[in-house]
């Protein structure tokens, strides 16, 4: 039942936040709604560890450790976002336009609803459909800031990741007549990992590449992801986590899906496709992100890279690499939604996007001068944040392969984004401050909503909680051998 | 028994006659050079994909394609109509012309390569079912779905990027009406339910940007890019 629950809050916030009942009411519902959503997702996660297998009604909504994992994942982003925005929003928007802050919260509730159906729903057809959503839902908070930037890269974002849907639906549907041709089963992860040597290999390759290629564009793989750094960017920043942080990883998830069906015809070559997939996307981002001249398109692009590195993980093959990808799932989900929180600060403190026009943060505004230090650690890689750990897992696990070609590819891209990544956050800590005008102070919220989403980062760098590993095992299990 | 042979003989004609004018309307969609031409093709396709829906339906005793049928008819060729014709402003009726990417001779001749690539994609899997509407309904889809494609990139205006986008879907269903005439209902619901919300959020999206941008030829917004 509790899954019913996680779609119903937020559908529920979302009404309630356009009542017009003074200027907390909305994002006051909001935090709430995140709140519970976030421990109906807990208890989820809980009970799939102990082995059992959450089922709200059977063959359309039920999720097992993976979907749980996500769900998690969505609902923490979730949160700290929403009390982020709670110090963010009411800064960039004009007082006196009270009505744009409450369009504001409906829309993230309803785009945090279609992200929680992704990992949640279980048929297949209906995945598509919340995957599809989880677009048309954060069209509008794109383009919020209505700057003719902000419109460009909404239509962008629309534009191609409804092209890739449009692929994927026909993916979906081979699927579906494979199934047909195989037998009656339920049209589900389970259903179709079970039927899958029953289906004709050449259907399911044609559908695993439709989807690839279609989802593949959302999830940001180059040579599709040309629409993701500008989305990324424009933004208002606690949407950015929650599109960079939690959006494309949980579409990869519908990705990975895929891969336990595909054991079934070897001749496909699935662990291939990811692996050139992923380290096309990891060497492509690392070597943009030398150049790039604006601090939140920089965060955007390490996601382009994580991508890669997740795909790449889950095509090495065997349970340490799987054990590996789900955990930089993980990593990159919390670890990005901090850099975007930090990185939002930083807008507030400086007022400007620009790498260049930020010097010596640190002096400034301490706050975001500590976080984007820490946040551009975290995500670069450098121990002891989460992000090393799984990074290094996977590195291990392709070593124990013998995968030593693709091992050295990805450790090279990953040492030059390092160097991408920190050198910018270098210059713009330290170094002498600059007089820059349109200055904000940040308030209380957007400090907690640091500090929260900073203590996972920090926490699993140091230390994995004993049913967090397993939940973590259970993932890595789900995707097959 | 001979019969039930003609029917079906018949039925299959029928349905590969939908097909070959829906192959030819998504020609069409690449080569139009009105705006409003273009929506009134798009709404003759959709009519066509809701023909074939309903043939197949009628082979199959289906319920649920009728339901795929009528759906479709009131949703893209009745609603996204009106949306759409809503979205374009008096600007574009004026102008009438789209420019476009690569000039029309040399669409067509990509757009030819792309439906035989459609096919070559397709005939491996055409072994697959004795049914004879799958040879017909599973490489025309997968061709109007690659015409989409190019459609929306060789445009530069909004709403035929729109009506590219919406076609391709076209071209999903039309394959998908064949190969899984048995999907759940409600699935088909979402699936139609959503296209609308497309058109709407697209539609909503291209009024903004005329309102702030003062133009709708978006292949022309070129401020972000990388370095």
């Amino acid at each position: 039942m509790e899954l019913i629950y996680l779609l119903i809050i937020p559908a529920l916030a979302s009404g309630l936040s356009l009542i017009p009942a003074g200027k907390k009411w909305a994002p006051a519902v909001t935090i709430l709604g995140t709140l519970a959503t976030l421990i109906l997702a807990w208890g989820a996660a809980l009970r799939t560890v102990r082995g059992e297998e959450v089922v709200a009604l059977v063959n359309w909504i039920s999720c097992d450790s993976f979907g749980a994992l996500m769900a998690l994942l969505v609902a923490f982003v979730g949160f700290t976002a929403a009390i982020f925005s709670w110090g963010y929003m009411e800064k960039i928007v004009a007082p006196n336009n009270p009505g744009k802050i409450r369009r504001y919260y409906a829309r993230y509730n309803l785009f945090l609803l279609s992200m929680l159906a992704v990992p949640i729903f279980s048929q297949v057809a209906l995945v598509w459909i919340a995957v599809e959503l989880t677009t048309l839902l954060s069209v509008f908070l794109v383009s919020f800031d209505n700057t003719p930037e902000a419109l460009e890269a909404a239509w962008k974002y629309v534009v191609l990741t409804c092209m890739g849907a449009a692929f994927a639906l026909l993916g979906v549907l081979m699927l579906y007549w494979g199934m047909s041709v195989s037998g009656p089963a339920p049209f589900t992860w389970a259903g179709l990992t079970g039927a899958s040597t029953r289906v004709p290999p050449a259907l399911l390759q044609a559908a695993f590449l439709l989807i690839l290629i279609g989802f593949g564009t959302k999830a940001g793989l180059v040579p599709l992801h040309t629409w993701l750094p500008d989305a990324h960017s424009q933004a208002p920043s606690p949407v950015c986590a929650l599109l960079s942080g939690v959006e494309t990883t949980t579409v990869l998830y519908a990705i990975l899906r895929l891969l336990p069906i595909l054991k079934a015809a070897p001749s496909i070559n699935a662990e291939k496709w990811f692996l050139a997939f992923g380290l096309l996307s990891v060497g492509a981002a690392a070597f943009l992100l030398i150049q790039v001249k604006d601090y939140k398109r920089l965060f955007a692009l390490s996601t382009v890279e994580h991508m890669g590195i997740i795909l790449v993980a889950a095509g090495l093959g065997g349970s340490a690499a799987h054990y590996g990808a789900t955990f930089q799932m993980v990593s990159h989900a919390l670890t990005k939604s901090f850099c975007f929180f930090a990185a939002g600060s930083t807008l507030l403190a400086v007022g400007n996007r620009d790498i260049s026009a930020v010097r010596g943060l640190i002096r400034t505004s301490p706050v975001a001068g500590v976080a984007l230090l820490l946040g551009g650690l975290a995500i670069a890689g450098a121990p002891p944040f989460a992000v090393f750990l799984s990074e290094f897992s996977i590195l291990r696990a392709g070593l124990a392969n013998g995968q030593y070609l693709i091992i050295g590819l990805l450790t090279l891209f990953i040492v030059v984004a390092f160097c991408g990544v920190l050198s910018p956050i270098n210059r713009m800590v330290f170094g002498n401050p600059v007089e820059s005008s349109g200055k904000q102070k940040l308030d209380s919220a957007n400090i907690l909503a640091l500090v929260l989403s900073a203590i996972p980062v920090i926490l699993l760098g140091l230390y994995l909680p004993g049913p967090f590993a397993e939940l973590l095992r259970l993932a890595a299990a789900s995707l097959g051998r | 028994m001979a019969e039930l042979n003609m029917t079906l003989s018949v039925l299959t004609k029928l349905d590969a006659l939908a097909g070959g004018l829906f192959l030819l309307t998504a020609f069409g969609l690449v080569a139009m050079r009105q705006v409003l031409a273009s929506l009134n093709l798009f709404v003759l396709q959709s009519i066509l994909l809701a023909a074939s829906a309903f043939i197949l339906g009628y082979q199959h005793d289906s319920i649920h394609l009728y339901a795929v049928a009528g759906i479709t008819l009131a949703i893209k060729a009745v609603l996204i109509r009106w949306l759409l014709r809503r979205t374009i402003s008096q600007e574009i009726y004026a102008r009438r012309e789209i420019s476009q990417v690569l000039n029309i001779p040399t669409s067509l001749l990509l757009s030819v390569a792309l439906m035989i690539l459609a096919y070559f994609i397709a005939s491996p899997l055409l072994s697959l079912g004795q049914e004879p509407f799958i040879k017909v309904n599973l490489p025309i889809g997968l061709a109007a779905l690659l015409l989409g494609a190019y459609t929306v990139m060789v445009r530069r205006e909004a709403v035929p990027q729109v009506i590219g986008i919406l076609a391709m879907e076209n071209g999903a269903f039309f394959a998908g009406v064949a190969i899984a005439p048995d999907l759940p209902l409600i699935a088909e619901l979402a699936a139609a339910f959503d296209v609308l919300i497309i058109a709407l959020v697209m539609g909503l999206l291209t009024r903004r940007i005329h309102e702030r941008v003062g133009t709708t030829a978006v292949g022309r917004m070129t401020s972000l890019k990388e370095e």
